[in-house]
């Protein structure tokens, strides 16, 4: 069982991991809460669905081409709906939640609620210590573990790296210092998309897709980046798989509560902000940033 | 050319007048609202069901009633009940306040079906359910006459019967699997969604399995729309479970199908799993849902003389085979036979005639006890069990059941894989 444990918790936690660094990376920088994070996540997905059983395309080129796209759209929602009203975040919280309601409908619209699903790149599966693990699920934690290498790399060793975290630190000063932190909370919200995009790239073949298959992630995002702490990524990081082996413990020890592991998970949250006010890489004091 | 300009002009308003007034020739159009959630395959069924009932008593000139035909008339009525009961209610009061619908047929969830119940009885409506399976709704005529006896329910067949026929299913696979295997002693992993219709299934399960000489070797309640059930899976592989006994309305029929082909778990799948009823299903696992076995409503096989034609036109028309909640087709002859035999539109009129429905329908013989729920068994609606083999729904039950065979069932098969894992 223990093994079990391990294995889905360490799976499951990567895809929480990139979704929850895409959402704190926008948060952290540009102080935009993207409601809409897991709805593009979920517009990605169906997008390779489309390139795949529509236009013929193999997942291979569909994937990359949906997650240019979302970064893409994401571009232009932001200069549409976001950027006048940066000032006001209750303001941009609203106008993300409409934007996810949107391309909810849409889909709906377009799809209906048919629950969809696309094939796996990789059929079969593993034996990895007595488990058994697809090899879909497999090429999805090194996917993720990839990306958030990628991540490391961008913020850490380039020059956009360098600006967003200035930025991250202190947007005034960071502007003062000439970097334009408009530009810079745009690249911030492409990249932050591109990283949902990811994931929905990894989950497609996973998962069934539906019109609302974005709500529960969303729940789950915001728990982890608030029990990681409000702008930390490696505060998400570790989050993304405390949660992930949350609710893998809840299938395993209480079998008959399945359906109570978001719960679960939420629970902890609490309790650990109990304790913790701040979340457990965050900062407990808006003005040491 | 002004005269032919005024003669032309009388013409054509004789035309409009008549045009107008044609309709009026005929009665009065009877509305039937089909209530559902109509952005889903449930609600789709029920549309196009009642679809193809409305269009064969339409191809008559409608229904007769006091010496004059009426048309019917569809109103779709978006229950959105999987999302959000109170827009079921909402529904349900705008197709009788604004609408005025005349009937109801439809409903999925129970739980949104017991309130969207309790406002047609308010109003006195016939409601005819065609998709909610709780016993309750049917409970509530013999509690309540009065006010309940406007409610019918033509399909499924309730959560008990619908037990029965999980239990003759999962007896069924576990004799074959016993037998071919060499298994003394079946187990079996119980997995529910946690939904209302589901909970007397689970209770009775791990109370009879016993009593049919299985073990129980875990319980396990996914939510209804969970994405990933790989968790579950392996625990319920790590149990030692021989047979699956899945019950499964909603999306997570799908995930689990998909990833117990994925992951070759060595078990059969065996029980309610509706969204492998539908044709879609093959395409949504990619194939990986080859061998799970559910209780359907409909196969296309010879359950009556009926059964075919009407699958045959339903595919035909709208590209898929029909689910259960395409029942409505039934409800609405039903229906339309008991306004004509009342000669009435009222429901206190029409209720007495209902009762004694004996119908040969689409997916066997309609009657209604004493609860106005249709009845099950031999000789009236036994539902089957459809197994995917290799693309097609295969009926595979009943085959040799109480002297019943549909013509057209094929025998069940074992999973390969679960076949090479225990003749290892």
């Amino acid at each position: 069982m223990i093994q079990n444990i391990i294995i889905n918790g360490l799976i499951n936690g990567s895809i929480y991991a990139l979704l929850a660094i895409g959402f704190s990376l926008i948060f952290g920088v540009a102080r935009i809460v993207n409601i809409a994070h897991t709805a593009f996540y979920m517009l990605a997905a169906y997008l390779i669905y489309v390139g795949f059983h529509y236009a013929g395309m193999s997942p291979y080129v569909a994937m990359p081409l949906s997650v240019v796209a979302v970064g893409l759209l994401s571009i232009i929602c932001y200069k549409i709906f976001i950027q006048p009203i940066r000032e006001h975040e209750a303001a941009v919280l609203i106008a993300t939640i409409a934007l996810a309601m949107v391309i909810q409908e849409a889909l709906l619209i377009g799809f209906g609620g048919h629950y969809l699903g696309a094939p796996p790149l990789v059929s079969g599966y593993a034996s990895i210590a007595g488990v058994k693990v697809t090899y879909q699920h497999i090429l999805a934690l090194g996917v993720a573990l990839l990306a958030l290498l990628g991540v490391w790399v961008l913020l850490m060793k380039t020059r956009l790296g360098l600006a967003l975290r200035s930025t991250a630190q202190d947007r005034e000063v960071a502007n003062l210092m000439g970097m334009n932190e408009a530009r810079v909370a745009m690249a911030t919200m492409a990249v932050s998309v591109m990283l949902a995009g990811v994931a929905g790239a990894i989950v497609v073949p996973l998962f069934v897709l539906d019109p609302h298959m974005w709500m529960h992630p969303l729940i789950m995002v915001l728990a982890i980046v608030v029990l990681g702490g409000l702008g930390s990524i490696k505060g998400s990081f570790a989050g993304a798989y405390i949660l992930a082996f949350a609710e893998v413990l809840v299938v395993f020890l209480i079998p008959m509560g399945a359906f109570l592991k978001g719960s679960v998970a939420l629970s902890i949250m609490i309790l650990v902000l109990l304790i913790r006010p701040e979340g457990l890489f965050g900062i407990f004091f808006e003005e040491e940033r | 050319m002004k005269r032919r300009l005024a003669v032309l002009s009388v013409a054509g308003a004789v035309c409009l007048v008549l045009s107008a007034g044609f309709s009026a020739w005929a009665g009065k159009a009877i509305k039937i609202g089909v209530v559902g959630p109509m952005q889903f395959t449930q609600g789709e069924g029920h549309w196009n069901g009642a679809t193809l009932a409305a269009e064969k008593i339409n191809a008559g000139g409608g229904l007769m009633v006091g010496g004059t035909k009426h048309p019917i008339e569809l109103v779709k009525v978006d229950s959105n009940e999987f999302l959000s009961i109170p827009d079921a209610t909402n529904a349900m009061e705008l197709a009788i306040a604004r609408h005025k619908v005349d009937f109801l047929v439809g409903g999925f969830r129970t739980e949104a079906v017991l309130v969207m119940q309790d406002i047609a009885m308010d109003n006195k409506r016939i409601f005819i359910g065609c998709g909610a399976a709780h016993p309750e709704l049917c409970e509530r005529v013999k509690k309540d006459y009065d006010r309940y006896k406007y409610w019918f329910r033509v399909t499924p067949i309730n959560s008990r019967f619908l037990v029965k026929v999980d239990f003759i299913l999962l007896g069924m696979v576990a004799k074959i699997m016993a037998a071919e295997l060499k298994i003394p002693k079946i187990k079996v992993a119980i997995v529910a969604e946690k939904a209302v219709w589901a909970d007397p299934i689970v209770g009775i399960a791990e109370k009879n399995l016993p009593q049919m000489g299985m073990e129980v070797v875990g319980v396990w309640r996914p939510s209804p729309v969970a994405t990933d059930v790989t968790a579950e899976l392996s625990a319920i592989q790590s149990s030692g479970a021989h047979i699956i006994f899945t019950s499964f309305s909603s999306s997570v029929g799908i995930t689990f199908a998909k990833q117990w082909g994925e992951l070759k778990v060595p078990a059969a799948a065996v029980g309610i799993n509706v969204e492998s009823q539908k044709d879609g299903f093959w395409a949504a696992t990619g194939g990986k849902g080859n061998y799970t076995l559910t209780i359907n409503t409909y196969a296309r096989v010879k359950i009556t003389d009926e059964t075919i034609a009407f699958f045959d036109t339903y595919r035909k028309k709208f590209k898929e085979a029909p689910n259960y909640t395409a029942g409505t087709y039934e409800a609405i002859l039903i229906l339309g036979d008991a306004i004509e035999k009342a000669d009435s539109l009222d429901p206190d009129k029409i209720v007495p005639v209902m009762e004694q429905t004996k119908r040969v329908g689409t997916a066997g013989l309609v009657a209604f006890d004493e609860t106005h729920d249709v009845k099950w068994g031999p000789g009236f609606t036994t539902a089957v069990g459809t197994q995917w083999q290799n693309g097609e729904n295969k009926c595979v039950w009943p085959l040799n059941w109480e002297g019943i065979t549909y013509e057209g069932a094929v025998p069940y098969i074992i999973p390969p894989w679960v076949v090479d894992h225990y003749k290892k």
